[in-house]
């Protein structure tokens, strides 16, 4: 589907004029005031005229190239183009309505893009949603005269594994190319040769491969771009649509999944203006087939060392004894898929029904110095760091974070900022195409140092960060860089800058403000606290709280020394885990298990009961995002079966004897009740900065697209992903004798892949954490500062 | 009207394209009246001068330098438009073969009076020779201290690079130029801004074609009142004509402008002997076409346009009898469709459909229909491009029509190669005989 008008919310954040400066024009006899240096097209919208367009978009500079939306303006010789014609004061404006200038100019226009055009809308993807079908109708001549040969291409041309190309529908209006440029930085696609053979191409053997190139086809207004995930699978008229927020990460766009006979086809970036604006990344629009593909149907209880179904009521009765068995001395792992509503279901069932504060929703590495900072700094805050204050920013630094990897909405809207001259900064120990992207400076430092280059900035740096408005973005691998996050809280006290923690999963943030995590109640309230903890007791109609429990660690060890008799875990993979051998370990080592999941997993092999869970399309619920802005969905199967895991916890706590919520607006209503905290928070934490390893180091984050268990089943996607290479510095490869490949070792195993020479602090390795060939995790056990050995690789 | 040999007094000097050719006429004498100036009165004799420009479009040259702004703390740029690709149009290529350094002195007091330290020579890719000749002129020029820092102890710095295009028409559309020379995709940039604020590296930029440059050292040197004693009082000074074409004796001839096409035509040794002219066309195919009623009208900006033309390049193409119109105006459009860069909707889409439409017409297959059609499509172009290549190509046929409305009539029966036999249209006698 494409945008083919947008609201004035847009304009407002798009046109640089002070809203103060109003001049006052007339178009098509209508008198209005819009601030001065407004484009006739957006004034026209404002005023409910609909200007044929198809290189005109609100958030693409310009180009005034297709000619669709000529318009008479009183004075000028000749029609102009409404998408780059400014509003002067005292401007009269006529469109089509009201002006046969206008009118024949823009007839004559779409005739022409019509001229060439295959018009085979019956088979064409874009059918019935089509910016040129639609404008041909209502702009259009009936017939055409062209009675000439049309010129023909060879199609469909793969411009990336995902990306296909019909050159005979494109009509050149460079909406893909000055995407790719403007917005992505990843001009790989551009205009080749000219006239009517002009077309979209690539350079040879360099695909498409932009994290952000399904945003091509959804900004296409005709069938040219089509994306292989949903080619020739369904008619936009047969689809059900509804408004959603992507699961994949923090960034929290908003969506729009289409269904068809109850499953999703496709899933398009839909407009917010305050968060992804009109655009998504590809795994956000091409990540889905998960949703249906391998899920776990029925319930299961181990009977005789083996899981069989089960049917609910049974699986309940079982789990419920298992539970209540270990009621006082149980523990909860909740992953990052999980969304506010079921994390705060799963922390009031902790500590109401199972009696325990042991609760965590980092299933990854972690840190108690982190649980100490959100804790202090970000649970239950209000939105301290927006997307528009990125914009505004004079500085940004990045500390342990890869926007494009990580948040690529994030990365979007550090672009833009830096096309506008925010300055930013990244403490990492790689100089990624991300940071040149956001023309960005690498202040390089070996992983662990992180605290100590925060303590040491630049003069310059620090004196950007003391200006109004500046932002520190923190990343979730400082949790593994002992002091960092104590040294990161410092800087913004010491500065006045304001820090932004980034997770990397959808549910982190919510999980964090629902009280999934021990010592800490919901609304970042500290159970330490004693207002606090009244305000939950009598909301949750008790009369104790269990004391502070276990987290992180010191859980999974008590799990797996066998000090736990029971678990529940929800959405969790021990390969996660920055030691997967414990995390394994502590599931196989609690005396019972509970777990709550969509497909089957580790956890589900080792459980005593398996209750299958909906997925986000079958349930509606709310994501905190990074910013910590809720960005609640709307359930998309309407007769999906499946139950969401605030209604099985219900469920179960209902067999315990204990009233629970059973559905979202019980939840919605109970958060509701108790709201944020606003009483004292605990320090934050001034843990001693620590120093990175000896000898070689590993560096590694997760880049966007790998093996991630929610992107299987999507082949064309996982093509686009980045190759699996290490990287280093020529100087690091040297020392070590490295050439091609290079094998690294720990002392857990190895993994051996290609090389690729960069700009890399000397003494750091780089992996990727989850690629294929590498899940670092799984076959080192290492995270970012281990140590590691590298060695020539032979063949990788 | 006598000829009045200016900028080619001194071509037939086979040495003039040296610097020491140059300098034994005179050469490189208001370089040095120049440096003496203020840069300001420079702009301010060249705005009183009146001198138009000589690439088409007639703009006031002084004018075009004083939207520069001065003082605005970003370099400024000169750039000279040599992509002389205009069918007709011969006289830019010329006059960088005969007299090179005339263009790098016009180039140096042009820099100097807008405050430009870097100026480019853009000439089209297809004449390597006049490249290696402008190049050469470049590099005697800094030999002799002419070109680098501190020019003749002015406390004036110019650096000239002289580029060569890759052979697109569009890239002599200026903000085309400007893309290719910073090695973008040569497509006309969306004005405004214009380049004289926003122009190369976005920057303050002045364009200017290589006759208008080659006037300014004249007029330096020679005076604003010398000049307006040439031409007219809107189309002051004299003007290069390259006159091509069925003509007894082609070439390149200098005149006031006002000058008529009859005088013209009778210094080019009249038409073809034995023939009669049919049309003509004042500048380049992307004026509309002219009639021998029109012999006597003044070439001036202003009298061509009253006639309904322009002066555009101020090279006359003639042709006689034996020529079709049709076919004519079809080769044009052929150019026009190739040449297209393809940026916006009318001029890609609009030249392939005419072109498709005209060749009906050459086979003898057009239809009555069609010949509206056609003129619609022109003025579905017309004023509705995004630069001016769109304009120029809605413009042969309605000029043919309004003339020959009968031929396209004709060429609804018979092929026009059937009415009009090749071969007599042929001017060389080797053409002939094949």
């Amino acid at each position: 589907m494409t945008v083919t008008s947008n609201s004035g919310a847009h304009t407002a954040g798009t046109d640089v004029a002070p809203v103060t400066d109003l001049i006052t024009v007339t178009i098509d006899d209508v008198t209005i005031q819009v601030p001065k240096g407004t484009l006739v097209i957006r004034a026209a919208e404002q005023l409910g005229i609909e200007v044929p367009r198809f290189c005109d978009h609100p958030l693409l500079d310009p180009v005034a190239a297709c000619r669709a939306c000529l318009i008479e303006v009183e004075g000028m010789p000749k029609p102009q183009p409404a998408c780059a014609q400014t509003l002067n004061d005292g401007m009269v404006v006529r469109t089509q309505q009201s002006s046969d200038v206008a009118r024949l100019a823009q007839e004559g226009v779409m005739e022409f893009l019509l001229l060439n055009h295959p018009l085979d809308c019956p088979v064409c993807d874009k059918g019935g949603e089509c910016p040129l079908q639609n404008q041909a109708m209502s702009i259009g001549r009936p017939e055409s005269r062209f009675e000439g040969d049309k010129r023909t291409f060879d199609k469909p041309v793969s411009i990336s594994a995902q990306v296909l190309l019909d050159r005979e529908r494109c009509v050149s209006c460079a909406r893909c190319t000055r995407f790719a440029e403007q917005i992505a930085g990843d001009p790989f696609i551009e205009l080749l040769e000219r006239g009517a053979h002009q077309i979209v191409g690539t350079a040879p053997d360099v695909p498409f491969d932009s994290y952000f190139s399904g945003n091509t086809v959804q900004i296409c207004p005709v069938g040219a771009l089509t994306s292989a995930s949903y080619r020739f699978k369904s008619r936009p008229f047969d689809l059900v649509s509804t408004p959603t927020t992507c699961e994949h990460c923090a960034s929290g766009c908003s969506m729009r999944t289409d269904y068809r006979r109850g499953v999703v086809t496709r899933r398009l970036a839909w407009e917010n203006a305050d968060v992804n604006e009109d655009w998504n990344c590809d795994k956000g629009r091409f990540a889905f087939p998960y949703l249906t593909e391998g899920r776990l149907t029925t319930p299961l209880v181990r009977e005789n060392g083996e899981l069989r179904p089960a049917s609910w009521p049974e699986a309940l009765t079982v789990a419920a004894r298992g539970l209540a068995a270990a009621r006082g001395n149980a523990g909860v792992l909740v992953g990052g898929r999980v969304t506010m509503e079921d994390a705060y279901a799963y922390a009031r069932f902790a500590r109401v029904v199972l009696g325990t504060d042991s609760i965590d929703f980092r299933s990854r590495l972690n840190s108690d110095e982190e649980a100490q900072f959100l804790a202090a700094s970000v649970a239950g805050t209000p939105v301290s760091v927006s997307y528009d204050n990125l914009e505004s920013a004079p500085i940004v630094l990045l500390v342990g974070f890869e926007p494009e990897d990580e948040s690529p909405i994030v990365f979007l809207r550090l672009r833009k900022a830096s096309r506008r001259g925010t300055r930013v900064v990244s403490i990492s120990s790689v100089a990624t195409v991300g940071l040149t992207k956001v023309n960005g400076r690498l202040l390089g430092t070996r992983p662990g140092d992180e605290a100590r280059a925060l303590t040491s900035l630049p003069e310059d740096v620090r004196s950007l960060l003391s200006q109004p408005g500046a932002v520190i973005m923190v990343g979730e691998r400082l949790a593994g860089a002992a002091g960092a996050l104590s040294a990161a809280v410092q800087v913004a006290q010491s500065t006045g800058a304001r820090l932004a923690w980034v997770p990397r999963r959808a549910g982190e943030r919510g999980a964090l403000d629902a009280g999934a995590l021990a010592g800490l109640l919901p609304g970042g309230r500290p159970l330490e606290d004693e207002t606090a903890k009244a305000q939950v007791m009598a909301l949750w109609g008790v009369d104790a709280l269990p004391a502070k429990g276990m987290s992180g660690d010191a859980l999974m060890s008590a799990a797996a020394n066998g000090h736990v008799d029971a678990l529940v875990v929800a959405g969790v993979d021990p390969d996660d885990y920055a030691n997967p051998q414990a995390a394994r370990a502590a599931i196989y080592g609690a005396g019972f298990v509970v777990s709550l999941e969509n497909h089957h997993s580790m956890v589900t092999e080792a459980a005593d009961v398996v209750l299958p869970v909906a997925v986000v399309t079958e349930k509606s619920g709310t994501f905190l995002n990074w910013e910590g802005r809720p960005r609640p969905f709307a359930q998309v199967l309407r007769d999906a079966l499946m139950m969401s895991d605030v209604r099985v916890l219900g469920m179960l706590s209902d067999e315990l004897g204990v009233q629970a919520p059973m559905d979202v607006a019980d939840v919605r209503r109970e958060l509701g009740t108790l709201g944020p905290w606003s009483g004292a928070r605990n320090a934050a934490p001034t843990v001693a900065a620590s120093a990175s390893g000896e000898g070689v180091v590993l560096a590694t984050w997760r880049q966007l697209l790998d093996d991630g268990v929610m992107q299987q089943g999507e082949p064309h996607l996982a093509a686009t992903a980045r190759p699996t290479v290490a990287r280093m510095s020529a100087a690091t490869a040297s020392t070590a004798g490295v050439t091609d490949s290079v094998r690294v070792h720990s002392a857990h195993g190895s993994i051996t892949v290609s090389v690729e020479i960069g700009d890399v602090v000397d003494g750091v390795v780089w992996l990727p954490q989850l690629s294929p060939d590498c899940h670092v995790a799984r076959d080192l056990s290492a995270t970012a500062g281990t140590s590691v050995v590298i060695t020539a690789g032979g063949a990788a | 009207m006598p000829l009045t040999p200016v900028i080619t007094e001194h071509w037939d000097d086979p040495e003039l394209f040296t610097i020491d050719g140059y300098r034994r006429h005179g050469g490189y004498q208001a370089l040095r009246t120049a440096l003496g100036m203020e840069p300001d009165s420079i702009i301010g004799m060249v705005k009183d001068s009146g001198l138009r420009g000589r690439g088409g479009a007639g703009f006031p040259t002084g004018m075009k330098w004083s939207f520069v702004p001065q003082n605005d703390g970003k370099p400024h740029y000169l750039v000279v438009n040599a992509d002389e690709s205009e069918p007709g149009a011969c006289k830019d290529v010329p006059m960088m073969m005969a007299n090179p350094h005339s263009l790098v002195e016009g180039v140096i007091i042009a820099s100097y009076a807008i405050r430009a330290n870097h100026a480019f020579i853009y000439i089209r890719g297809e004449v390597p020779e006049a490249i290696r000749r402008v190049w050469r002129a470049v590099h005697e020029a800094r030999e002799a201290g002419l070109l680098g820092t501190n020019i003749q102890g002015s406390g004036f710095n110019l650096e000239i690079v002289v580029h060569s295009g890759a052979g697109a028409y569009i890239c002599g559309e200026e903000t085309a130029l400007l893309n290719s020379l910073e090695g973008l995709r040569g497509q006309p940039r969306l004005k405004p801004p214009f380049p004289a604020t926003h122009g190369l590296y976005a920057s303050p930029t002045v364009v200017n074609n290589v006759e208008t440059i080659v006037n300014i050292p004249f007029i330096v040197e020679r005076g604003v009142e010398w000049f307006r004693k040439f031409g007219t009082e809107k189309s002051p000074g004299f003007k290069v004509f390259a006159v091509s074409g069925h003509v007894n004796n082609p070439g390149i001839f200098e005149a006031p402008l006002g000058i008529t096409m009859r005088e013209l035509l009778d210094y080019a040794g009249g038409i073809r002997t034995g023939h009669q002219l049919k049309f003509w066309l004042p500048g380049g195919s992307s004026v509309p076409m002219l009639t021998p009623d029109h012999l006597d009208t003044p070439l001036t900006y202003e009298d061509m346009a009253a006639a309904g033309t322009m002066l555009g390049t101020g090279t006359p193409m003639l042709f006689d009898e034996t020529v079709s119109v049709v076919k004519a105006v079809t080769r044009w459009l052929e150019f026009y469709k190739h040449e297209s860069c393809g940026k916006c909707t009318p001029c890609r889409e609009g030249t392939y459909w005419i072109t498709g439409v005209l060749k009906k017409f050459e086979h003898g297959e057009g239809t009555a229909a069609e010949v509206d059609t056609l003129q619609n499509l022109c003025g579905q172009i017309m004023g509705r491009s995004f630069c001016a290549l769109g304009d120029a190509a809605a413009t042969p046929y309605p000029s043919a029509l309004k003339y020959f409305r009968e031929e396209f009539e004709a060429a609804q029966r018979t092929s026009v190669d059937a009415q009009y036999p090749p071969e007599a249209a042929y001017v060389f006698s080797g053409a002939m005989a094949r």
